[in-house]
């Protein structure tokens, strides 16, 4: 390899998705045989900076992006992921793309099988070639091999264990003869340990061969046990790049959370009282896809607001949704220390509890309704109430004047900016359809409510309005929130304990007067003992 | 514990399978019908039906579930044979004219474009598809026959002087297929020629799935999105294998109809496809699975049934119209029960594989851990 110039360069690239940035103004570059660690929060432009980097349609779609993308000095511009493909890019997804019903082998050559030419090629062409079954398998193993790790060939996908799955996919990328680049994007999220550290030696055993990595993951550790230089992605922009020699998963951390603005706490200095315990959770399981609860304890006091973080798809979602029973989940949940029956929505509704859920528009709302039906329905159908009787007691009505009454009261509290209770949902801007989610969740009068991304897709003034309502709620009625949110200064701001999510676990519980650094350190999946293991490091 | 688990997914893998072959042997013995009997019409049943079953194969491999468009594949061999009658064209060359008139590889493509707008939902398009064919294929050998299109054969029109009759005498091909190489082994006859035209199209199934072009249906099949992003031109392989599908109909029908010695112009099509579908699902094929055997298999079991149900029904509550009321009440009672039992199967298997990420079961993630560990042994 010896002495070059720069297999890959990034050179000042911006991108805005309808006038919001995204990325701004990321250089970086790439050596053969080096492995870059790309680090930030959600949202930070990772997952942008790839699709530009593979030519991904949706970024054409889009407006396309200002600045260049250079492999080995040539400008290269691709139209779509294939086009990166043939210039030498690899990627290994986050999800699987493995066909579950073929072999290792099969999975391996996918699309570029061996072939051996038949007789009906001259007529349909080169698709009736028969498979040379015996190459392909030849080409799968020579691939195992430099990967350094133990697969089965004839194996099928769909009974292999997560980590195997893992291996197959970065072999197909290594098995085509021009890749020089590979991306992998958190390969490691769905590994156990043992896994993770087979999978960081095959990577360096790649990286000797000459191969370029860029390795995104939210596991700092290993980027600094693999990883020559690190770039840490920050609201669009690159905070950072340097090389790992002597930086800590500490200070990665603190580059990836840390903000330039102090947060504000809403009740600074207020000495807070709660209650006896009113939910405990132990053992929580959730299949929420995407979203998996793997093993969840903890609980609440009355007149607490417990916070979730975490960052996207470690299963922070699946909490609430699993113990409204929304989705299908298991484990001992207790309200006033009585059982709750899990995935029986309508249970979880009667016993007091109530659920402002993170989509909006597919749970939350009747989108084609009009205010006061959103806002008294989950009271209508589980308490009864806004109803009234005719004809003694055979039919029960709607008793519209209730309602509107109900609904003026709210919109006048939250101040929901609408033109009169009867409009419909669907005309209303987020923030606005936030509040109504959460006047109908407040209608039912809960004793415990959940909150889940309130502020996900609000423009900045609203979210404000929103925070404050779910305090002043809280302050008001004592009413015990528990509420769910990846952005980290939001459940800083309100809430009185914040629990960090990774891998369907709880990494730690911290107050909200923690450091960033601290909270950082539960993302990147070091909990108690990461963080020991780091102290001995 | 894994036993029972093994046991319960093995009856639920061969439920339909196994119900049918207990009906079934519970009929033959009250049709008082003789074995020999039952064999011979089994021999002429498998010669009859077996192609057109087998049609339904290449798109169960490419995910596009029983395609019940094949009708449209009947409809074009009929069209064949109608103008095979016309040109007086008799014998085996009659069948090979209508074979080849290719009216099929363009009701194919027509059929593999609308499914391809329709994906996930092929079956029932696939259904409602054949149904609007059936109003043109009725427009043109109604009207257009005689009329826009000149016919010789005035034996085949209508009185009225255009149009085709209801029925047509295939005289001229009747069973030449079968007569071609009849042999007489002991008190049966087997028509040699038509299974080895079977025999040839299970080799080429074989054979297919060896090809490029068949593991690239396997792929698009198991899953469209992960083949296409591995470059696999998803809609292009699915429309191959419904134009595949349509021909083989097509031929099936023909040999059907051969057998058969006359033909119901505007009925013979109506259930083609329900039969062919009952068959390969009594045989134990699914949605997503099919093999060479469940097609034989099935064929065997369903007919063995409409053999002896109306003899059944005849002498035991003597009506023979009660077997013909059975035949409809089990073909759509199997499909019916098949198609509940495979999404009752897909949506318990989803759960099975995530289990596993489940904390209470958590002997998944150290076997998985220990699998990783000895990799990095090596």
């Amino acid at each position: 390899m010896g002495q070059q110039g720069p297999l890959l360069s990034i050179d000042h690239i911006s991108k805005e998705f309808y006038g919001n940035v995204v990325l701004n103004d990321v250089s970086f570059e790439l050596k053969a045989g080096e492995i870059l660690g790309l680090v930030g929060e959600n949202g930070a432009g990772k997952t942008t900076l790839m699709h530009i980097l593979f030519g991904m349609p949706v970024i054409a779609d889009t407006g396309g992006f200002k600045g260049r993308i250079c492999i080995d000095g040539q400008e290269v511009s691709f139209s779509s992921p294939f086009d990166a493909l043939d210039a030498g890019i690899g990627m290994v997804h986050q999800e699987f793309s493995l066909i579950p019903g073929f072999t290792t082998t099969e999975n391996i050559v996918l699309n570029r099988e061996s072939m051996k030419p038949s007789i009906l090629n001259d007529v349909f062409g080169d698709r009736m070639s028969i498979l040379d079954r015996q190459d392909m398998k030849k080409r799968a193993e020579a691939a195992i091999e430099k990967l350094g790790v133990k697969l089965d060939p004839d194996m099928l996908v769909s009974e292999m264990p997560v980590g195997h799955k893992q291996f197959t996919e970065i072999a197909r990328e290594i098995t085509r003869s021009k890749t020089r680049i590979l991306v992998l994007d958190e390969p490691t999220a769905v590994l156990a340990e043992s896994e993770a550290e087979v999978l960081l030696k095959a990577l360096r055993k790649l990286a000797s061969l000459g191969i370029a990595i860029i390795f995104i993951s939210h596991r700092l550790h290993e980027v600094t046990e693999v990883a020559d230089r690190v770039v840490v992605l920050r609201d669009g922009i690159a905070i950072k790049d340097t090389p790992v020699a002597g930086v800590s998963v500490r200070d990665i951390a603190s580059w990836m959370v840390g903000r330039s603005v102090a947060t504000e706490r809403v009740s600074e200095g207020e000495a807070r009282e709660f209650g006896p315990e009113i939910l405990s959770v132990e053992h929580l399981w959730v299949d929420m896809p995407g979203e998996t609860v793997r093993d969840v304890s903890f609980s609440v006091r009355k007149g607490e607001i417990l916070g979730f973080g975490g960052l996207a798809g470690q299963g922070k979602l699946g909490i609430p949704n699993g113990i409204m029973g929304l989705f299908q989940a298991g484990g001992v949940v207790r309200l006033h220390g009585k059982d709750v029956p899990l995935n029986e929505p309508r249970t979880a509704l009667e016993i007091g509890m109530a659920f402002v859920s993170e989509d909006r528009r597919g749970v939350g709302l009747l989108l084609d309704e009009s205010l006061k039906w959103n806002i008294a329905f989950t009271a209508m159908q589980i308490q009864g109430k806004y109803l009234k009787t005719i004809l003694g007691g055979l039919f029960r009505i709607r008793d519209e004047a209730e309602m509107r009454k109900l609904t003026e009261e709210y919109i006048a509290m939250l101040d929901v900016k609408c033109t009169s209770p009867s409009q419909k949902a669907k005309e209303l801007s987020g923030g606005n359809q936030q509040k109504i989610c959460l006047a109908k969740a407040f209608a039912v009068k809960p004793d415990l409510l959940f909150v889940s991304e309130p502020t996900r897709g609000i423009d900045v003034g609203a979210k404000k309005l929103v925070l404050d309502t779910i305090h002043r709620y809280n302050r008001d009625y004592g009413t015990t929130i528990v509420m769910v949110s990846s952005e980290l200064e939001e459940l800083r701001s309100i809430c009185d304990r914040i629990a960090i999510v990774d891998e369907g676990k709880i990494a730690g519980i911290l107050p909200p007067t923690a450091e960033l650094p601290e909270f950082g350190l539960l993302m990147s999946g070091l909990g108690a003992n990461g963080s020991q293991e780091d102290l001995s490091a | 514990m894994s036993g029972t688990k093994s046991l319960g997914r093995f009856l639920t893998e061969y439920a339909v399978v196994i119900i049918f072959l207990l009906i079934t042997v519970a009929a033959i013995p009250s049709s008082g019908l003789s074995i020999q009997y039952i064999v011979q019409e089994m021999i002429t049943r498998l010669g009859r039906n077996t192609f057109l079953v087998l049609a339904l194969l290449l798109p169960i491999y490419a995910g596009m579930g029983l395609n019940f468009g094949m009708t449209l594949g009947a409809m074009s061999g009929q069209i064949g044979l109608i103008l095979a009658i016309n040109f007086n064209i008799g014998g085996v060359e009659g069948l090979a004219f209508a074979a080849l008139l290719g009216t099929a590889v363009f009701m194919g493509w027509i059929c593999g474009v609308v499914l391809n707008k329709a994906k996930g939902r092929e079956m029932v398009t696939g259904y409602m598809l054949a149904f609007f064919i059936n109003g043109i294929y009725q427009l043109i050998v109604l009207y257009m026959m005689g009329f826009v299109f000149p016919i010789r054969s005035s034996a085949i029109l209508l009185s009225r002087g255009y149009g085709i009759r209801n029925t047509l005498n295939l005289e001229i091909v009747r069973q030449s297929l079968d007569n071609f190489l009849m042999l007489r082994l002991g008190e049966y006859t087997v028509p040699v020629a038509t299974f080895l035209v079977i025999a040839v199209l299970c080799v080429f199934v074989v054979w297919f799935k060896k090809t490029k072009l068949g593991q690239d249906m396997r792929a698009v099949g198991h899953d469209m999105s992960v083949a296409d992003s591995a470059g696999v031109p998803v809609d292009r392989t699915r429309i191959i294998a419904i134009i595949i599908s349509t021909v083989l109909a097509s031929y099936g029908q023909i040999i059907f109809l051969q057998n058969m010695g006359n033909m119901a112009t505007y009925n013979a099509h109506d259930q083609t496809s329900f039969f062919a579908v009952a068959a390969i699902l009594v045989g134990g094929a699914s949605v997503k699975k099919a093999t060479i055997p469940n097609v034989l298999i099935g064929v065997i079991l369903l007919h063995v049934l409409f053999v002896v149900t109306p003899r059944a029904g005849q002498n035991l509550f003597g009506s023979a119209m009660i077997g013909e009321y059975f035949r409809q009440f089990i073909g759509y009672g199997v499909i019916a029960f098949s198609l509940v039992l495979y999404a009752w199967r897909a949506r318990k298997d989803a759960a099975w594989s995530r289990e596993g990420l489940r904390g209470s079961s958590s002997g998944a993630v150290p076997a998985a851990a220990a699998a990783g560990g000895e990799g990095s042994a090596k």
